[in-house]
């Protein structure tokens, strides 16, 4: 991680446990704002439970998920931890969302985090552009005065709907999908639903996106259009990324901090080339001889410990 | 199970008529004959009679089963020689209706009933009238109205409401307590206008208790809500019968005034409508006033549901059907969406059953059973989920088509006297629901229509649309 990187997201000493299984360990790491952030790790390294952790769908069973904003603290995080509120956005900017707190739905609406599914989930039955409509609910529902004001079609509602179409157009282009606007998601290729997936997800305006493995089933063609729209969104959008992947090319590539799990544990942390030396990381990966089981075995220990 | 196999991929992709087949088509059509045979002993064989001493005799029917084996037989040895000419069933008709002629027939539609009460004055007289407008049209119109406000809840946001009828037993007696008691005793000058000002307050009543219907059951899905809805309109028509300091349990409550005129009643009196405005005083003014605000109270839901569907609360509720996860993920509030749904579809039966306690004049839980329920329902899955104009056409077979077949007279010239053609109701209804099922899984009109689009509109087949999942 560079030194003049702005943390975003400080997850601390998150556990999540599923009966006696321990899914993820005593996790910490720091995603930088304006980066991409890479989560990688063998099958059932519990990437995907950390995503549910951050994005609300699963509440970790310990642990603090601070996502701060406006130059806020580790002052400020602890004054809202006592606090006992969920978040809180000060008029100077400043602003703290302690993730773990927060009901789903509220930290994408509030603490603007964004993510798409490892098994896509479109609205299929929904046109594409319905699809890009209805994830700039919450915008249009105050826009609409809560449907009192868009029922009468009052105009202040139905210029805000142009803003939204213009918006879903933007991405649309960007996905190169505008030829498909006005077919249902569900009949859209693979490849176009996982992009499609990912405007969607950008729709809502957010500060942090979140990926779980959006090159899953992509051929190299697909893969590339991909890392240039993963690009973008990072250069041209500040929102930060946080990606579950497989595919060692597209993280290797694009990301510029990367964090490996195995068995929920964090194995390593650093930046693509540093992750790539690691030993550990190589051994998780690839397997070890036999003859360094026990080397293996005792680093795991070590770790446990 | 081979040659049937054999039969069906011939019957798609040869044409000719090979002989072989149709033996095969004869063996298959015996075996089914002998089936039919065998199923229909017990249901239709034995009959137990009383004799002129109220002795139970049993009375043995041979040709019946008979008949049913020789129609089983046609039905089987005719579908597979039909197959083998290569004759092509279709086992999904994918009839697309355009969006035009659905509009084009929705306008036609709505003329006619604007012009129906004097259709039906002109076509059968003053005394022949009443029977259509009333049994007829506002029967047919009240369901109309109670499917589209059901399409809120399970065509649009998917989730499965089997108590439906509660909401608008809600609105019956709340229109019934608040005219028959409250105003008399609080506000007697306010009486004229009885109907009118508590036709929005039952709405109101009956959304509430959607809320308070949606708030234990928000974590429900699928069969589980379905179930926990169907209770809940069990508890409401029980409650309805026994808690008779208010309702006056089976015994009903009588006398609920009519809806007057804005402020006029239908009265021979001086000051009633037909004095004031010069006519001869007739029961067929209120008759026709009434379907005319049936008429207007449906066409409101259907504005108002059309207009929702374009507004962002309407596609979260679709895309709540479509995928709940999802929505979270956009920062949808689940909780509110669903409630909305709920609170919205409950108030258009309130309005409907505060209209129907208007109309009868006399309500009683018995008008409320979980049949009323079905009925709505079958007329929303039928119709095709999501879709207003399959939903009201559906509404019009399953409640007209009852009405039309008591009017089937003439079938008694051929079946004899005994002849009751609206005992066939439910037996013909579930052929035709049968038919649907295999021919048009989606309802009538199984295509979704997009609430907005960029270059042009394209519906959305129904395979892609999904049913919701509570």
């Amino acid at each position: 991680m560079p030194k003049d990187a702005v943390p975003l997201l400080h997850v601390e000493h998150m556990s999540m446990r599923f009966g006696g299984l321990v899914a993820v360990d005593d996790l910490s790491f720091i995603a930088s704002e304006g980066e991409i952030t890479a989560l990688i790790g063998p099958n059932g390294a519990g990437k995907t439970t950390v995503f549910n952790c951050i994005t609300g769908f699963y509440k970790p069973t310990s642990g603090r998920m601070a996502l701060v904003g406006g130059g806020a603290g580790a002052d400020e995080v602890a004054a809202v931890t006592q606090s006992g509120r969920r978040y809180v956005r000060e008029t100077n900017g400043k602003s703290v969302f302690l993730l773990e707190r927060m009901p789903d739905f509220q930290i994408a609406a509030e603490a603007k985090v964004a993510r798409t599914f490892q098994n896509i989930r479109l609205f299929a039955g929904m046109t594409v552009l319905e699809n890009l409509i209805v994830a700039q609910h919450n915008a249009l529902m105050a826009a609409s005065g809560f449907t009192i004001y868009g029922l009468f079609g009052v105009r202040s509602y139905r210029s805000a709907e142009a803003r939204a179409v213009q918006l879903a157009k933007y991405w649309l282009d960007k996905a190169g999908l505008m030829n498909r606007a006005d077919d249902p998601a569900g009949d859209l290729p693979y490849g176009a639903q996982r992009r499609l997936e990912i405007v969607r997800a950008m729709c809502t305006g957010p500060r942090l996106l979140c990926l779980d493995e959006p090159a899953a089933g992509l051929n190299p063609r697909e893969s590339a259009d991909l890392n240039a729209l993963l690009r973008l969104i990072s250069r041209e959008h500040s929102t930060s990324i946080l990606l579950i992947e497989h595919d060692m090319s597209v993280v290797m590539e694009i990301s510029d901090h990367v964090i490996v799990l195995e068995y929920g544990i964090k194995i390593s942390d650093g930046s693509p080339e540093d992750v790539r030396k690691d030993p550990r990381v190589i051994a998780a990966y690839l397997g070890v001889e036999d003859e360094e089981i026990e080397v293996a075995e005792q680093v795991v220990a070590e770790l446990i410990r | 199970m081979t040659s049937i196999d054999h039969l069906v991929t011939t019957g798609r992709g040869q044409t000719k008529f090979v002989e072989g087949k149709l033996g095969t088509a004869v063996r298959e059509g015996v075996k089914f004959a002998a089936l039919m045979f065998c199923l229909s002993i017990p249901i239709l064989l034995l009959r137990i009679d009383s004799d002129i001493d109220h002795k139970p005799f049993l009375q043995l029917r041979w040709t019946w089963p008979l008949l049913a084996a020789a129609i089983g037989f046609l039905v089987r040895f005719g579908g597979l020689a039909l197959a083998s000419t290569g004759t092509k069933i279709s086992s999904k008709i994918n009839w697309h209706i355009p969006p035009s002629l659905s509009r084009y027939f929705a306008t036609a539609g709505l003329v006619f009933l604007v012009l129906y009460p004097l259709l039906m004055l002109a076509l059968v007289g003053r005394a022949g009238s009443i029977k259509w407008i009333d049994n007829f049209g506002i029967q047919v119109m009240i369901y109309v109205m109670l499917g589209w406000g059901l399409n809120i809840v399970v065509g649009l946001a998917g989730l499965l409401d089997l108590g439906y009828v509660a909401f608008y037993a809600v609105g019956a007696y709340s229109y019934a307590l608040l005219s028959t008691v409250v105003i008399p005793l609080y506000v007697p000058w306010l009486s004229p206008w009885a109907f009118w000002v508590c036709l929005p307050m039952a709405g109101l009543l009956a959304g509430v208790w959607g809320i308070l219907l949606g708030l234990p059951v928000l974590r429900l899905r699928g069969d589980y809500l379905a179930i926990v809805t169907l209770a809940f309109g069990e508890i409401i028509r029980l409650v309805l019968i026994n808690w008779t300091d208010v309702t006056k349990g089976y015994a009903g409550i009588s006398g609920i005034p009519r809806p007057s005129f804005f402020g006029l009643p239908f009265t021979a009196a001086d000051n009633g409508f037909a004095a004031r405005f010069g006519l001869e005083f007739t029961p067929l003014h209120r008759t026709i006033f009434l379907f005319y605000v049936i008429l207007a109270l449906a066409l409101l839901t259907n504005w108002v549901s059309m207009r929702l569907r374009r507004l962002p609360v309407g596609r979260a509720w679709e895309a709540l059907r479509e995928d709940e996860i999802a929505c979270r993920s956009l920062g949808i509030n689940t909780t509110n969406t669903k409630l909305t749904a709920f609170a919205i579809g409950a108030s258009f039966a309130g309005m409907a059953g505060s209209f129907f306690a208007a109309r009868q004049n006399f309500i009683s839980p018995e008008s409320f059973t979980f049949n009323e329920s079905a009925v709505i329902l079958a007329a929303v899955v039928l119709g095709g989920m999501g879709s207003q104009l399959g939903v009201a056409i559906a509404a019009f077979a399953m409640v007209g088509g009852t009405e039309i077949l008591r009017e089937l007279d003439w079938l008694k010239a051929i079946f004899g006297n005994n002849f009751d053609p609206t005992q066939y109701r439910m037996l013909i209804f579930g052929f035709g629901m049968v038919a649907l099922m295999i021919w048009k899984p989606r309802g009538l009109i199984g295509t979704r229509e997009p609430s907005l689009f960029i270059a042009e509109k394209k519906s959305i087949s129904g395979d892609l649309v999904k049913e919701g999942h509570g």
